[in-house]
């Protein structure tokens, strides 16, 4: 809605379009390289010689007989075993997204339908946990996990995410059912539905926007987590993030180094699609609940 | 909503956040109270040839006895808080009572491992923060002005550093940054000095991490400005153009106004995010010059051959209630909020 009268000078303009093209060139560039990177050989992505060298692919043509070669992709998935990491993400995501939403809309909708006192407090415990920083809970976990011989499984992994995103579900799924109006279950209620009927047939048909941004979070949650899963699985049941670190413990190996690059553009990519698509869901969450501490 | 209702619909949401929220931490603090067993030594009298002699050596079967019997090691009471690689006590009141100037003090206190993680940790935080919150705002400013049909893809490309993992984004810029990378050489030519890099020098390294936690956060504080804007109500804004004001002043005496309560909110969300730095650090390769509270406590979970549960308990409540102080402000924030909206 801008006004006639609010025009912009065209020197703004052109101010402007500069500020935002170098700014967007300051946060796209490094993945841009990095993709580009990935599909050359060590000696050109660290190019002692000339930068250049990572571009033009020199070394890449003379080791490999191309420009460009997917050597690291291939290696990194098969004798790097990265396909594991990314089954063990898939299966650790997908599990912490749909039990944390499950846990999550049903507490969030009695905090927003519960008048007593008590809903405040626990609404501020759980933003005293979120902002517990992960790597003190992990100090926790170890010790009575190793006693009781569950660490380094996924189970467990799962479940500790779940518990670690629910503050945050908690409070986006809350500030989203406020603005579900009450008189929608309410009406329920007076027709002889039992709450948890109300919730099914009433509430549940409504929710899926609030839903779906949640579901993002938790995700993002799970996929990028590199403190839970890094020091809570043991090596061969690793994550992506994790596998990447790991990849980079032996440099002396000058081919693992790329396979920690393609890696790199392996798991970003999936991600960045989604958030593609998602984008709108994202900026909502961020800013509507407000909570992201 | 009846009493009983309410703690059906709670209870496995909350179950959970006892249970590995709530818990953990009071795991962590018992933990904290405990020390890892001596290694029990015995002289073992050895002969050979050319005579006898004694030598101490670890009694292995009976320090393994020790470690089923007291897996958690004995208990040391708050003695791991005041250790050197804590809070250090003695060596602080030593070095108050040996060193000859301020600065001298100073110097051994920065030394101590918990206080330099501190002080990178404070510095991090502090020196990130400002900056996030300016660039976020100018960012927004201007994608706000751009075409419609522009505004999407902008957005997308402007909110990437934020999306990935900080480990994997702190790599994505080490590489680059790295003597033999492209931003390294150009910084080399830049300064006309071949070897020039910025792992050299532990100030070049804090610098260096300090862009990257600009990079990684300004984004959220851009969301975050860019909704806000959106609120920024027209009709006050209209009447400052017919009064006369121009572009700056209308953003300097309304729009800015109109945002301070978010630009609080963000300074303290980017305060506590920051306060638990730990990927970027390794991802940097860091570990040599910066180290954060939270990289103590993975260091002391990481030791291959011995965990030291105790060490960690101790730092992690330190970093709890270092979060809790920045914390306060938003726990009053909320607590009025609530109170406004019954």
């Amino acid at each position: 809605m801008e006004s006639k009268i609010n025009r912009y000078s065209k020197q703004l303009i052109l101010i402007n379009s500069f500020f935002i093209l170098a700014w967007l060139i300051v946060s796209v560039f490094p993945f841009i390289w990095t993709f580009w990177g990935s599909f050359k050989v060590k000696a050109d992505f660290f190019s002692r010689a000339d930068w250049m060298f990572a571009v033009t692919g020199v070394n890449t043509l003379i080791e490999t007989g191309d420009t460009s070669t997917v050597k690291a992709y291939v290696e990194s998935w098969t004798e790097g075993e990265f396909w594991k990491a990314t089954m063990n993400t898939i299966i650790i995501t997908v599990s912490v997204v749909t039990i944390s939403l499950f846990l999550g809309t049903l507490g969030a909708y009695a905090l927003s339908r519960s008048t007593y006192k008590y809903t405040f407090w626990i609404l501020i415990a759980a933003l005293i946990f979120r902002a517990m920083p992960h790597i003190t809970l992990v100090s926790g976990y170890l010790f009575p996990f190793f006693q009781l011989n569950v660490w380094g499984i996924l189970p467990t992994t799962i479940i500790v995410l779940v518990a670690i995103n629910q503050p945050f579900t908690l409070w986006l799924l809350y500030s989203f059912f406020k603005t579900v109006p009450k008189e929608l279950d309410e009406s329920a209620l007076i027709d002889g539905c039992s709450y948890f009927q109300a919730f099914r047939f009433v509430i549940m048909p409504v929710m899926w926007p609030g839903v779906v941004t949640a579901g993002l979070f938790s995700m993002m949650l799970a996929y990028n987590d590199f403190t839970v899963t890094s020091l809570l699985l043991n090596q061969q049941n690793y994550t992506m993030v994790p596998k990447i670190n790991a990849y980079l413990g032996t440099i002396e190996h000058s081919g693992n180094y790329m396979w920690a690059v393609s890696s790199v553009v392996s798991a970003t990519a999936p991600l960045f699609m989604i958030i593609m698509f998602f984008q709108r869901q994202l900026i909502s969450g961020l800013t509507a609940g407000a909570v992201k501490g | 909503m009846p009493h009983r209702t309410f703690f059906w619909f709670f209870f496995p949401s909350g179950l959970a956040m006892l249970l590995f929220i709530g818990l953990p931490i009071i795991s962590s603090f018992f933990q904290s109270l405990h020390i890892e067993p001596e290694q029990i030594l015995m002289e073992v009298e050895k002969c050979d040839p050319f005579g006898c002699k004694t030598e101490t050596k670890v009694d292995i079967e009976a320090t393994t006895k020790l470690q089923e019997e007291q897996p958690l090691g004995r208990f040391n009471g708050l003695g791991t808080y005041g250790d050197r690689n804590h809070l250090a006590f003695d060596e602080i009141k030593e070095a108050w009572t040996n060193s000859s100037s301020m600065a001298e003090f100073t110097d051994i206190l920065l030394n101590l491992p918990f206080y330099k993680a501190l002080l990178f940790t404070l510095t991090f935080c502090f020196a990130v923060t400002p900056p996030v919150v300016v660039l976020g705002f100018i960012v927004a400013l201007s994608v706000n002005t751009i075409t419609k049909s522009l505004k999407g893809p902008t957005i997308f490309g402007v909110i990437l550093p934020m999306i990935v993992t900080p480990l994997i984004g702190s790599l994505v810029l080490f590489w680059m940054i790295d003597a033999k990378g492209i931003l390294g050489s150009f910084i080399q030519f830049l300064f006309d000095d071949p070897n020039l890099s910025l792992k050299s020098s532990s100030q070049l390294t804090w610098i260096t991490l300090i862009i990257y936690g600009i990079w990684h956060n300004t984004p959220f504080a851009f969301v975050v400005f860019y909704a806000a804007l959106q609120t920024v109500p027209q009709d006050p804004i209209e009447a400052a153009i017919i009064d006369g004001a121009s572009r700056y002043e209308r953003v300097r005496h309304i729009v800015i106004p109109h945002l301070y309560p978010v630009a609080t909110f963000i300074i303290l969300i980017c305060l506590m995010d920051n306060f638990r730095v730990l990927e970027p650090i390794i991802g940097f390769a860091a570990e040599g010059v910066a180290q954060s509270l939270s990289w103590m406590i993975y260091n002391d979970l990481r030791s291959e051959n011995k965990m030291l549960f105790g060490s960690a308990g101790a730092t992690s409540m330190l970093t709890i209630i270092g979060v809790a102080i920045l914390l306060t402000p938003v726990l009053i924030r909320t607590w009025r909020e609530f109170r406004t909206e019954r």
